[in-house]
C-alpha cells in the first residue's frame, strides 16, 4: 500500500503578538547599539510577554534586513535566533523584499502555516540606517541602464516620489505636507492616550561618551509640525520639487518582530490572537513609480480574499512618502483625512526602519482593531523599491461579528 | 587627597558618567552611573585617585536630578570594575598616602549606603575588589549570568578588602560566608565566584541574563521601588558570630601559621564587623589597610602578582616568536604513565596528530588504554563532549615503528632517564625525522647537550621540563643546550605557549632551576637529620614561611627513592653543595613510601614507626636553625645559579618557584624572602633585588 503521510489541511494564522524597538534617527540614539542586538532585544521580550509560547514548538525565524552584510548579516534569521537564546533546535533564515522585508517574512511563514507545514513562527525585521545608509554595497548590473530596463530615477526613492507628483499633478506639495501634518498630529495624539507604548521595548544603549542610557519611546516624531515649517523645507531630489523630509519618512533605525501561530495550537496553547490573517498579495510596477505599487498589490488581495475595498475598515499604509498615500487614497476614492486611515499616524512620523516596518504597521492594526471592535477587515500595506507593493488583508477576533473562523 | 607623592598622575582614568532614566511602571527617575576608562575590556576599568573624584562627582549629579527615586551603577561591556588602580600601591612610599588614599575610596563608596533613594549596582561584568566593593555598597545588587571575574581577591596581593567589603560583607551574607570570599577563596589559587555563587550567597539580589541585562535590571529596579518587589536579606547568625571567627582562625593557623598577615588582619575585620559601626569599620580598613602596604609581604606579594600576569606571559630571554617554525604533528617517545599524560596533553592542547612509540605492542597498548581511560574520565566529569572525545581519540596513535614519526615536527622523548637510552633515542629519530625536526628531551636532570652530541643537527635540541602532574602543573623548563639554535627555541615556546604552560628560559645545567633548588633544600634537611634534627623539627622549620607542604611530606610526595636518587646524582656533580645521606639512603633501600600518618580528622603526622632507626648525630636542633640552614643553602645555590648563568635573573627564579611548587605570592616565590630575611646577605653579600623591587622602597 502506499504510504501518503498526514494528510494536508488548510490552517488560519492568528497574529499572536507583535513588538518593536522604539524608532530612532539613523545616526543617533543606537549609532553604539548593534542591529542584530534591536531585534535580538525585541524577540526576548515578545517571548517574555507571550510565557505560555513553548520556544522549542517555534518551527522557524524569519528575520528581515535590506542590507544583510555586518551586523544585519550571517543569516540575521539564525544569527538573531541563537542570539535570543532560543534553542539550537529552532531553525532561521533571512529575508530580503527591501522595505517590505518583514512583511513577507510574516507572510512566507504564514504561507508555511496555512499549509500545514508549520504551526508557530517568528518574524521580524530590522534595519540599521547608521551602519547601513541606503544603497549601502549596492552595485547595479550596468544592464540596468544600457538597456533603459529601468530609469536612473529609480534606485533613488525621493526620485520615484517626485515622478509620483508629476503623474498625478493634482497631488500638490501643499495636500503632501497637510498629510504629513496629520500624520505628525495623529502620532502625537496616540502617544497622549497611550497607544503607542505598549508596543515598544525599551532598549538600553550604549554611549561611550555618555554612558548607558535607556531609549523607551519613538525619537523621530516632530510634535507641533505646521504647514508653515514644512512649507520652509528644501527640496533635495529636485530644485523647485516638492518631496521634502517634512513630507516623507525620516532615515531611521529600528527592529520589530511578531509571533504568528495557526489558529488551532494559539487556541490549544492558549496564545492571545489579536488579528486573523485572510489573505495576502505582493505586484509589480514600473520601478520608477514604485510609490503606486499598493494599488495593485491591494487590488490583488482584495480579489483573492473576495472582497472589495468597502469591505476594509481599517487601513494601515506605510507613509514612505505622503505623496505615495496620497495615490493611493486617491486610486480607491478615500479622503486624504479618512479616520480609518493610519489613526495613530505613520512612517512620516515615527520613522521607517526599511525592513522592520511591516510589522510595526500590523502592530498598529492591531491596536487599531482593539479600539474599534465594530471593525471587521483592515489592511496593512507598502511600497517597496524597484517597483512593488505588498498588501496583506486582517481579519479583526475581537471583532463584535468575530465567527472565531472565516477561512 | 594630596597628590605630591606622585609627580605625573599615570592613572587610566574611570570615569563616572550620570544619565537620567525614566523607569517604567511611573517608578521615577533613575540616575544611572556608567564607570568606563575609555578602554576596551582588555584595560578594565580601575580606580585611582581621579577615577574616585568622577565617582564622588557623579553620585552628586545623580542624587541632584530633578525626581529621581533610584541611582544605579553599571560598567562599560564585559566589565563593571575591577578595583584601585595597583600601581598607586606598587608606587607608595608614604604610609599617610596610602591612608589618605583607601579614606578616599571609603569616603565616595559610602555615600552609595547613605542617600535618601536606594542605590542600585547592575554588575554586569567582572567586578573584582573595589569593583565588588561599590557594588557591596549599594542597596541592592543584579548580576549578569555572563559575568566573569567576581570576588574580592585583595587577601592574596597581601592586603584587604579595604573601601568597605571587610564590614558589608560579613553584615550582607555572615562571617562563614564572608570568610570564605574575603580569605579562603583567595588563598585557593585566587578562586573566583560565578554569577551563580553570587545569588547563592546572597550577594545578588537577582541574576538577569546578558542579552538584556541592563534592560530587565532596570526594570527589576523600578519594582523594588514601587515596592511589589522586596529583596530577601539573610538572616544573620550573631550569637554565634565569633566563634564561627574563632574557629575559621584556628583552621588558617594550621595552614599558614601566621606566615603573612592580611589573612588575619582580614580575620580580625571581619569579627569587629558585628559590633563596629559604620564608621568604626571604615576608619579600621584604613588604618589596616596602610599598614599593610607598607609591609613587605604586600610588597612581595604585588612583585609575585605581576610576574605571574606580566612576566609569565612574555618569556624573558625566549628568541622572537616569529623565528618559530610550525608544529602540525608531534611525536612522544615512551608510552609510559608520563608519556601518556603528554601525548594527550599536547593533542588537548595543539590539536594536532600525536604519535606515541615505544619498544612493544603491549607497552604501546598500554598507553593508548591510559589516555582512553582518561578521556572517558574526563568525558564523565562533562569536560569533554562526545564528539570532542572522538576528536582527541582520533588524534592520539600509537606505533612501535619509529618510521611513523617521518612527517612530526616536534618529538618529545620521556623515556628512562638515562643518558645512554636517551642519546641512542634521538639518534634513531635523526634517521628518520627531517633536519628541522624538534628533537626535546623531558629530562628533570641529565645534561641536554651531551644528548644531541653525537648528532647531526644538534642544534634542534632542547630542554622541555615539565612538572607532575603535566596536565596540571602550569610550569614548563626550557633548556637551551650548547648547539641549540633560535629557531628550535623559538619552536619549543611557541609550543610551550600553546600547551598554555608558563615557559621559563633555562641553560643547560643539572636540574635546571625547580629542581635544583628543591634538592638543595632536600639536601640541607637530610644533612640536619644525620646531624641530629628530630624529624618533627624538621617537619615544622618552615611553618612559618607558609610553604604549601612540609619537608617529609614533599619527599613523600616525589617519591622516596626518587628524592635519593636525584639528591645523589646532584652529590655526584657537586658533592660540596649537596649531601649524601645514610639516612635516606636507608629510607629508600627498605622501600619507606611513606612518612606520615593521617588521623581521623584527615592532619598528618609523622609516623615514628618510619624513623625508629635513624642513624643520628647528637647535635640539637630548633625549627629556626633547620629553617635558617635551608634559607642558606638555597641562598647560596640561587645566586650560584644567577653567576653561572643558569637563569637570567632572581625574577625567573621566584616565577618558577610560584609556578612549580606553589610557593606562597607572600614569599615572592623565593628570593625577596631571602632579601628581607637578610639571608642573602649574610651568606652571598648581596641581595637579589634592589631594595623596593619586592619589598618596600626606602
Amino acid at each position: 500500500m502506499a504510504r501518503t503521510g498526514t494528510p494536508k489541511t488548510l490552517s488560519n494564522v492568528v497574529f499572536v503578538d507583535g513588538a518593536r524597538t522604539p524608532f530612532a534617527k539613523a545616526g543617533s540614539l543606537y549609532s553604539e547599539t548593534r542591529a542584530d542586538d534591536l531585534v535580538v532585544k525585541v524577540m526576548r521580550e515578545l517571548l517574555r510577554r507571550n510565557p505560555q509560547v513553548p520556544a522549542e514548538r517555534i518551527d522557524d525565524v524569519a528575520i528581515a534586513a535590506a542590507t544583510q552584510t555586518g551586523d544585519q548579516g550571517m543569516n540575521i534569521g539564525r544569527s538573531a535566533s541563537l542570539l535570543a537564546g532560543i534553542p539550537n533546535s529552532v531553525p532561521g533564515y533571512s529575508i530580503d523584499r527591501w522595505c517590505a522585508g518583514a512583511m513577507t517574512a510574516v507572510t512566507t511563514l504564514s504561507g508555511a502555516i496555512m499549509s500545514g507545514a508549520y504551526e508557530l513562527a517568528i518574524a521580524g525585521g530590522v534595519e540599521h540606517m547608521t551602519h547601513h545608509p541606503m544603497g549601502e554595497g549596492v552595485d547595479p548590473n550596468p544592464r540596468y541602464l544600457a538597456e533603459r530596463i529601468v530609469s536612473q530615477d529609480a534606485l533613488l526613492m525621493g526620485n520615484t516620489a517626485e515622478n509620483l507628483h508629476d503623474r498625478y499633478p493634482h497631488i500638490t506639495k501643499e495636500r503632501a505636507d497637510a498629510f504629513a501634518v496629520g500624520s505628525q498630529e495623529k502620532t502625537a495624539k496616540a502617544y497622549a492616550n497611550g497607544l503607542l507604548q505598549p508596543d515598544l521595548v525599551p532598549v538600553a544603549v550604549r554611549s561611550a561618551e555618555n554612558g548607558w542610557g535607556l531609549v523607551t519611546v519613538d525619537e523621530v516624531p516632530r510634535a507641533g509640525t505646521s504647514m508653515e515649517g514644512l512649507a520652509s523645507l528644501r527640496t533635495p531630489f529636485r530644485p523647485h520639487g516638492r518631496v521634502t523630509a517634512g513630507n516623507s519618512s525620516a532615515l531611521t533605525d529600528g527592529a520589530t518582530a511578531a509571533i504568528l501561530a495557526s489558529e488551532s495550537l494559539a487556541d490549544e496553547l492558549g496564545l492571545s490572537k489579536k488579528m486573523r490573517m485572510v489573505g495576502f498579495a505582493f505586484a509589480g510596477v514600473e520601478p520608477e513609480f514604485m510609490g503606486v505599487g499598493p494599488v495593485p498589490s491591494t487590488e490583488k488581495a482584495l480579489a483573492k480574499a473576495g472582497l472589495s475595498i468597502s469591505d476594509i475598515d481599517l487601513f494601515e499604509v506605510n507613509e514612505a512618502f505622503a505623496v505615495q498615500v496620497l495615490a493611493f487614497l486617491d486610486h480607491f476614492g478615500i479622503a486624504d483625512d479618512d479616520p480609518r486611515v493610519n489613526p495613530m499616524g505613520g512612517a512620516i512620523a515615527v520613522g521607517h526602519p526599511l525592513a522592520s516596518s511591516g510589522i510595526r504597521l500590523m502592530n498598529n492594526l492591531a491596536r487599531d482593531f482593539e479600539m474599534n471592535p465594530k471593525a471587521q477587515f483592515g489592511i496593512t500595506t507598502m511600497c517597496i523599491g524597484l517597483g512593488m507593493g505588498g498588501t496583506v488583508i486582517w481579519e479583526n477576533t475581537s471583532s463584535d461579528s468575530d465567527s472565531g473562523a472565516t477561512a | 587627597m594630596s597628590d605630591t607623592q606622585k609627580p605625573k598622575s599615570t592613572e587610566v582614568v574611570t570615569k563616572a558618567l550620570v544619565r537620567a532614566l525614566d523607569m517604567p511602571m511611573g517608578a521615577g527617575v533613575l540616575g544611572l552611573i556608567t564607570l568606563d576608562n575609555g578602554r576596551d575590556h582588555t584595560r578594565p576599568s580601575t580606580f585611582g585617585p581621579e577615577g574616585l573624584a568622577s565617582l564622588n562627582q557623579a553620585i552628586t549629579d545623580a542624587a541632584a536630578l530633578p525626581g529621581v527615586t533610584a541611582i544605579a551603577v553599571t560598567g562599560k561591556p564585559f566589565i563593571f570594575a575591577v578595583g584601585a588602580d595597583l600601581s598607586t600601591f606598587e608606587n607608595a612610599l608614604d604610609i599617610e598616602m596610602i591612608k589618605s588614599f583607601a579614606k578616599l575610596g571609603h569616603d565616595v563608596m559610602r555615600r552609595l549606603g547613605e542617600l535618601s533613594v536606594p542605590t542600585f549596582a547592575f554588575v554586569n561584568g567582572a567586578a573584582l575588589g573595589g569593583g565588588m566593593e561599590v557594588a557591596l555598597h549599594c542597596t541592592y545588587r543584579t548580576v549578569s549570568t555572563g559575568a566573569q571575574g567576581l570576588g574580592l581577591p585583595e587577601v592574596m596581593l597581601g592586603i584587604v578588602p579595604g573601601w568597605g567589603g571587610a564590614y558589608l560583607l560579613p553584615r550582607l551574607i555572615g562571617p562563614a560566608k564572608a570568610l570564605d570570599v574575603i580569605i579562603t577563596n583567595p588563598l585557593s589559587q585566587n578562586r573566583l565566584l560565578s554569577p551563580r555563587d553570587m545569588i547563592k550567597l546572597g550577594i545578588a539580589d537577582a541574576a538577569f541574563e546578558p542579552a538584556d541585562f541592563l534592560e530587565q535590571s532596570i526594570s527589576w529596579a523600578a519594582q523594588v521601588v514601587r515596592g511589589s518587589i522586596v529583596p530577601e536579606r539573610i538572616d544573620i547568625d550573631e550569637k554565634n558570630w565569633d566563634a564561627i571567627v574563632d574557629g575559621y582562625r584556628a583552621a588558617l593557623e594550621d595552614k599558614i601559621h601566621d606566615a603573612t598577615p592580611a589573612p588575619y588582619r582580614a580575620l580580625e575585620l571581619v569579627k569587629a564587623a558585628r559590633t563596629n559601626s559604620r564608621d568604626q569599620g571604615f576608619d579600621a580598613e584604613d588604618i589596616v589597610l596602610s599598614n599593610l602596604v607598607m609591609g613587605d609581604e604586600q610588597r612581595a606579594s604585588l612583585y609575585s602578582f605581576n610576574l605571574v600576569q606580566k612576566r609569565a606571559k612574555k618569556p624573558f630571554g625566549a628568541p622572537d616568536k616569529s623565528l618559530a617554525r610550525s608544529v602540525n604533528k608531534v611525536g612522544i617517545v615512551g608510552a609510559g604513565l608520563m608519556a601518556s599524560q603528554l601525548a594527550l596533553l599536547f593533542a588537548q592542547r595543539l590539536q594536532v596528530p600525536v604519535v606515541m612509540s615505544d619498544l612493544d605492542q603491549a607497552r604501546v597498548d598500554k598507553g593508548l588504554g591510559f589516555v582512553r581511560a582518561e578521556v572517558a574520565a574526563l568525558q564523565a566529569k562533562g569536560r569533554l563532549n562526545g564528539d570532542k572525545a572522538n576528536r582527541l581519540l582520533g588524534l592520539i596513535s600509537g606505533t612501535t615503528n619509529m618510521a611513523d614519526f617521518a612527517d612530526t615536527q616536534f618529538v618529545l622523548e620521556a623515556v628512562f632517564e638515562d643518558p645512554q637510552v636517551k642519546a641512542k633515542v634521538f639518534a634513531d629519530l635523526e634517521t628518520v625525522v627531517s633536519a628541522e625536526c624538534i628533537l626535546a628531551t623531558n629530562t628533570s636532570s641529565l645534561s641536554v647537550s651531551a644528548m644531541a652530541s653525537s648528532l647531526a643537527h644538534p642544534e634542534r635540541v632542547v630542554g622541555f621540563h615539565f612538572f607532575n602532574p603535566v596536565a596540571k602543573m602550569p610550569l614548563l623548563e626550557i633548556a637551551r643546550a650548547e648547539k641549540t639554535d633560535d629557531e628550535s627555541l623559538a619552536t619549543a615556546f611557541a609550543v610551550g605557549k600553546n600547551l598554555k604552560k608558563t615557559c621559563v628560559l633555562v641553560a643547560d645545567a643539572p636540574a635546571f632551576i625547580v629542581n635544583r633548588l628543591l634538592i638543595r633544600q632536600l639536601s640541607e634537611i637530610t644533612k640536619c637529620l644525620d646531624e641530629g634534627a628530630r624529624p618533627e623539627v624538621i617537619e615544622n622549620a618552615l611553618n612559618p614561611m607558609g610553604v604549601p607542604m612540609p619537608p617529609f611530606e614533599l619527599m613523600e610526595l616525589v617519591g622516596v627513592g626518587v628524592s635519593h636518587h636525584v639528591l645523589e646524582s646532584m652529590h655526584q656533580a657537586f658533592p660540596d653543595r649537596f649531601h649524601s645521606s645514610p639516612n635516606i639512603k636507608q629510607f629508600a633501600d627498605s622501600g619507606v613510601t611513606t612518612f606520615t600518618m593521617q588521623d581521623a580528622a584527615g592532619k598528618k603526622t609523622l609516623d615514628p614507626a618510619v624513623f625508629a632507626n635513624l642513624v643520628q648525630g647528637d647535635t640539637v636542633f630548633s625549627e629556626e636553625q633547620v629553617r635558617t640552614r635551608v634559607l642558606e643553602g638555597l641562598a647560596e645555590e640561587a645566586r650560584i645559579m644567577l653567576d653561572e648563568g643558569v637563569v637570567a635573573e632572581p625574577q625567573d627564579i621566584d616565577l618558577c618557584m610560584i609556578m612549580g611548587t606553589g610557593m606562597p605570592f607572600w614569599l615572592g616565590g623565593l628570593t625577596p624572602y631571602l632579601d628581607r630575611t637578610g639571608t642573602s646577605e649574610r651568606v652571598t653579600g648581596n641581595r637579589f633585588l634592589d631594595v623596593g623591587v619586592a619589598s618596600v622602597p626606602r
